[in-house]
């Protein structure tokens, strides 16, 4: 029945220590050390990573051998694919008992709370890709930050935000996954605030963490309810507390959860998800989260943090099954929250000017894909998304920071300083051309394996409206990364990226220098009946004259030197005039748009190359050999033999041996009292066949077998329905390219200037350039009426109960301590101190004329003194 | 029984050594004095010795002799410095030692 084990699944706790361990050297000595500590961060990166790939071996190896075909192993799961598989999926097949080691933590009420693994494909997969990415973040990360004022620190951060994503991937029980999931929490404000003495990212940094935090109740008490409803069970059952995600998968598709319980904690749970991953009303803190480092906004939208969420949801997918009758419906509350979510985010994606609140806002997107997926009953293909899109956003990401490191001066403003950087990045360009196509979900790449795959399974599942919401997304996802990819790689080079050619014809420089700054400070008002597209205006004026003077270059270059919010016009005109001010910055063609040196490029290429392929580790379209995804991460769902669910896995664990035993025994009792009673104590069956229930997640498991999975359905695989939504994205692709190339180059009459003329599409751009006033309805509307009545309340508690109560505190000390001085102390204390001292003067003044100083008298008493002693003995004795 | 003569011999003595300590000013006189009480325990000792019939209380009488011999060495040493100090050893006049 168990698979084999072996060391890198024995010890894949290790995974996460090492970067934790990591974090603390770099911390201690780090600056000590000749890279100033990036070398540990990097070493333990890659050390994980290598454990990462022996643990995803051995599982494979491990699922195998369950499935009871003995293939020599596979070369990991990304270059297993194009492997040959015999089709030992239907018969024989039984669930694979994941690898769980536990111990115990501390222990209160009986409750113990204990830390471990749970390592199952879900948890291997993660594991490698978060390993995978880190690493290379990391390095790449040696070349953008270097030279920055908090390099040390960066890597300290990074590293343990990397521990915090792999404590929770690992995560036995949900204590684990909460603390990961606080750890990740912690080091993204750190991250996004990396550049604290800007206020704009100071903001974002907290706004992230409060964000974030207002999700994370949800996350404690969904926890918290559900470990009430299923403690007993799994005690009972398992033998294990109800924190354990074995636990509670089992016991939501028990069949005796209870249904208010398990809807209320999947409620809470899904909520933490939401701020978390960026879902709908909670995801505005995502874009500002672009303030941090480009690595750290690629390492948070790819494989961390915000996936975070969705694979919480994956964990405990038994859960949410059950909770919101997934099978059963055909439209609930996850699918609604990641259908809008997919719309709202892709249409904001268009009116973005920063190429990374573009990719912002596409990852919102994305990860609404994958919520819809599980909200969908499309499980497999919503996890293979998070595998497929960690490595093209990535890529993605890594790309921006590329072109504003080495093409636009440190600007991430696609229309002031990008355009015709193709030619002079190649490398980089290629990389991001490859990336967008996986993500828009072209067909050979990796993004239309996993995309098409949730699309099509959600329209199989009966959610029929969401899979024409997705195909829209799909549409929509193509046409605002081609808008991106045009504005940034194509048509005329502005701004900073037009310098070197501003450079060649500086000889021919007019007199435009004074004239730009001024529109730049007016530029980005977004008045409602004001200019309507002023960037779009500038673009066009820096981009019609070219011979703009190197001096006003390199104030726009300047002017976004920082990563700001170019929304922001206040902000806008101080970076402005400190632009100007640092104009002999270095020299000028260090600045002129070139390719970025290696450390930068190797990453970026190794993360083009998965975007392209990695698609094919499950290529469903190429039949069931190609499946990998499938065979090794989905857990198959059968019912266990309870006995061996139970016990087998946790025979190592002391505690847990113990409580089987107890079980054991108090289910002889049961049998030896009655028979005639039906227990609802487990029948335990020994020797029994296993009870293949195929209807885990549908029916609840016959007596004695436990269900770990719901028998998720697969949508067949059609070319017909793939080819619809290859049109509606190759519709996207190239209209979005005309409508660039007219807009953008050609400036058709027609385009430009469209929302400032046409009232309807006015009213959409400003809704979009507000952000459908989500913002301000937070800051302006929630925060005011309920955080400033708040304040106002405790400032009057402030001032009259606790300042009364404390002055009231104060004058009575003070009366007290008086009182005290004048009676106790100087009376009591100091009255026994005087009389004692006195009657001691006393009796030594008396007793002065017996110490006469003559020996005479002191002979004359002692000999008295004898004398009368004698007498008295005398008298005694007679 | 004879023995009772050393006793009260002793006892005279004794008394005779008592007054001449508290009585006398001289210190020579004193310190003889001393003598006196200390020659009347060993009178005593060596009575109780005829009575009990064995020589402990003799051997105790020597060993005392000997101490006294030193302690009236010292005693008159001190005599003699304070002497040559002040010209006098009238025991009145040394009340340094007044409380």
């Amino acid at each position: 029945m168990l698979g084999a084990t072996g060391w890198f699944l024995d010890n894949a706790w290790l995974i996460p220590i090492i970067p934790g361990v990591a974090f603390a050297l770099i911390i201690l000595i780090g600056k000590r050390l000749p890279m100033q500590g990036s070398e540990l961060g990097v070493a333990s990166m890659a050390a994980s990573l290598v454990l990462s790939v022996g643990a995803a071996y051995q599982w494979i190896q491990r699922v195998d051998d369950a499935g009871g075909h003995s293939e020599a192993g596979t070369l990991g799961l990304i270059a297993g694919f194009g492997r040959s598989l015999t089709a030992a999926q239907e018969e024989g097949a039984a669930y694979v008992q994941p690898v769980i080691r536990s111990w115990t933590w501390w222990e209160s009420g009986g409750a113990s709370f204990g830390y471990g693994q749970h390592i199952d494909g879900l948890a291997v997969m993660m594991l490698f890709l978060v390993a995978f990415i880190s690493l290379l973040v990391q390095i790449y990360s040696l070349e953008y930050v270097r030279g920055d004022r908090r390099y040390t620190h960066f890597f300290a951060a990074i590293t343990l935000f990397s521990a915090g994503m792999l404590v929770m991937v690992l995560g036995e029980n949900m204590i684990q996954v909460i603390l990961g999931w606080e750890i990740m929490g912690l080091c993204s404000f750190l991250l996004i605030g990396h550049w604290w003495e800007d206020e704009a990212n100071s903001t974002a940094a907290l706004k992230a963490f409060l964000t974030v935090r207002v999700g994370d109740i949800g996350l404690l008490v969904g926890t918290s309810v559900l470990f009430f409803g299923a403690n007993d069970w799994t005690q009972e059952n398992l033998g294990t507390s109800g924190f354990t995600i074995q636990g509670l998968s089992a016991w939501a598709l028990s069949g005796e959860a209870s249904e208010t319980v398990l809807l209320w904690g999947a409620v809470a749970l899904f909520i933490a998800c939401i701020g978390k991953s960026g879902q709908f009303p909670l995801h505005t803190w995502l874009p500002d989260a672009m303030a941090g480092p480009t690595p750290v906004s690629s390492l948070l939208h790819s494989s961390t943090m915000v996936v975070a969420g969705v694979f919480l949801v994956a964990r405990l997918y038994p859960v949410f099954w059950e909770a919101f009758s997934i099978p059963d419906v055909s439209v609930n509350f996850i699918v609604v929250i990641a259908g809008i979510t997919i719309v709202i985010s892709a249409l904001l994606a268009f009116v973005q000017d920063d190429i990374k609140k573009v990719l912002a806002y596409s990852t919102v997107s994305q990860l609404g894909y994958m919520m819809l997926g599980l909200g969908a009953g499309a499980w497999l293909p919503a996890v293979f998304h998070i595998f497929t899109h960690a490595f093209f956003k990535c890529c993605l990401f890594l790309c921006a920071g590329s072109v504003s490191h080495s093409g636009s001066h440190h600007s991430f403003d696609m229309k002031r300083d990008m355009g015709g950087l193709a030619k002079k990045m190649p490398i980089t360009a290629g990389a991001w051309i490859v990336a967008t196509l996986a993500l828009a979900g072209v067909f050979p790449l990796s993004g239309f394996f996993s995309k098409d795959e949730i699309i099509d399974n959600v329209g199989h599942n009966g959610y029929e409206v969401f899979m024409y919401i997705a195909l829209f997304g799909a549409f929509l996802t193509a046409g605002y990364m081609t808008r991106a990819t045009y504005l940034t790689f194509f048509g005329e080079p502005r701004g900073a990226a037009a310098h070197a050619s501003a450079l060649e014809a500086a000889g021919a420089a007019s007199g435009r220098a004074g004239a730009s700054p001024q529109n730049d400070a007016s530029g980005h008002v977004p008045s409602p009946g004001g200019a309507a597209d002023p960037a779009l205006e500038e673009g066009r004026a820096s981009a019609g004259q070219v011979g703009v003077s190197p001096l006003e270059d390199r104030a726009v270059g300047g002017l976004s030197s920082e990563e700001d919010d170019p929304a922001d016009p206040a902000l806008h005109g101080e970076l402005a005039t400190a632009g100007l001010a640092h104009a002999d910055h270095g020299d000028a063609e260090h600045h002129g748009p070139h390719e970025s040196p290696k450390l930068i490029l190797i990453p970026v290429c190794i993360l083009a190359f998965f975007a392209l392929t990695a698609g094919f580790t499950n290529a469903v379209a190429f039949g069931e050999d190609w499946e990998q995804f499938k065979e090794y991460v989905e857990p198959i769902a059968e019912a266990s033999d309870l006995e061996a669910a139970g016990a087998a896995p946790r025979a190592s664990d002391l505690e847990a041996a113990g409580a089987a035993s107890v079980r054991s025994g108090s289910s002889i009792l049961n049998d030896a009292s009655s028979h005639s009673v039906s227990s609802p104590a487990p029948v335990q069956e020994e020797g029994g066949e296993e009870e293949h229930a195929s209807g885990c997640g549908y029916t609840a498991p016959e007596e004695g077998g436990i269900c770990f999975f719901p028998a998720v359905s697969h949508a067949e695989f059609e070319w017909s329905k793939a080819a619809l939504s290859l049109i509606v994205v190759g519709i996207g692709l190239v209209g979005s390219w005309f409508v660039c190339v007219a807009l953008y180059s050609k400036r058709s009459r027609s385009l430009v200037g469209l929302t400032q003329r046409l009232a309807p599409a006015r009213w959409g751009y400003n809704f979009l350039w507000n952000k459908y006033y989500l913002d301000h309805l937070y800051e302006q509307r929630i925060i005011r009426s309920i955080a400033h009545p708040i304040a106002r309340g405790a400032n009057w508690v402030n001032q009259n109960v606790i300042d009364g109560v404390v002055n009231g505190l104060g004058i009575g000390g003070r009366k007290t301590g008086g009182w005290v001085y004048r009676n106790i102390d100087q009376r009591v204390v100091d009255g026994a101190v005087n009389a004692s001292g006195a009657a001691a003067g006393g009796t030594g003044h008396a007793l002065q004329p017996v110490q006469s100083g003559k020996v005479n008298q002191y002979g004359a008493l002692l000999f008295g003194a004898a004398a009368v002693f004698a007498i008295v003995l005398v008298i005694v004795n007679v | 029984m004879f023995a009772v003569n050393f006793f009260l011999l002793a006892a005279v003595l004794f008394c005779i050594g008592v007054y001449g300590v508290i009585a006398r000013r001289n210190a020579v006189l004193v310190l003889m004095s001393v003598e006196l009480i200390l020659n009347s325990v060993n009178l005593n000792l060596l009575g109780f010795s005829l009575i009990n019939g064995n020589i402990d209380g003799h051997v105790f009488a020597l060993y005392i002799i000997a101490v006294a011999a030193a302690e009236v060495g010292v005693g008159l040493a001190m005599v003699m410095l304070v002497y040559r100090n002040r010209r006098s050893i009238a025991l009145d006049d040394l009340s340094e030692m007044k409380g």
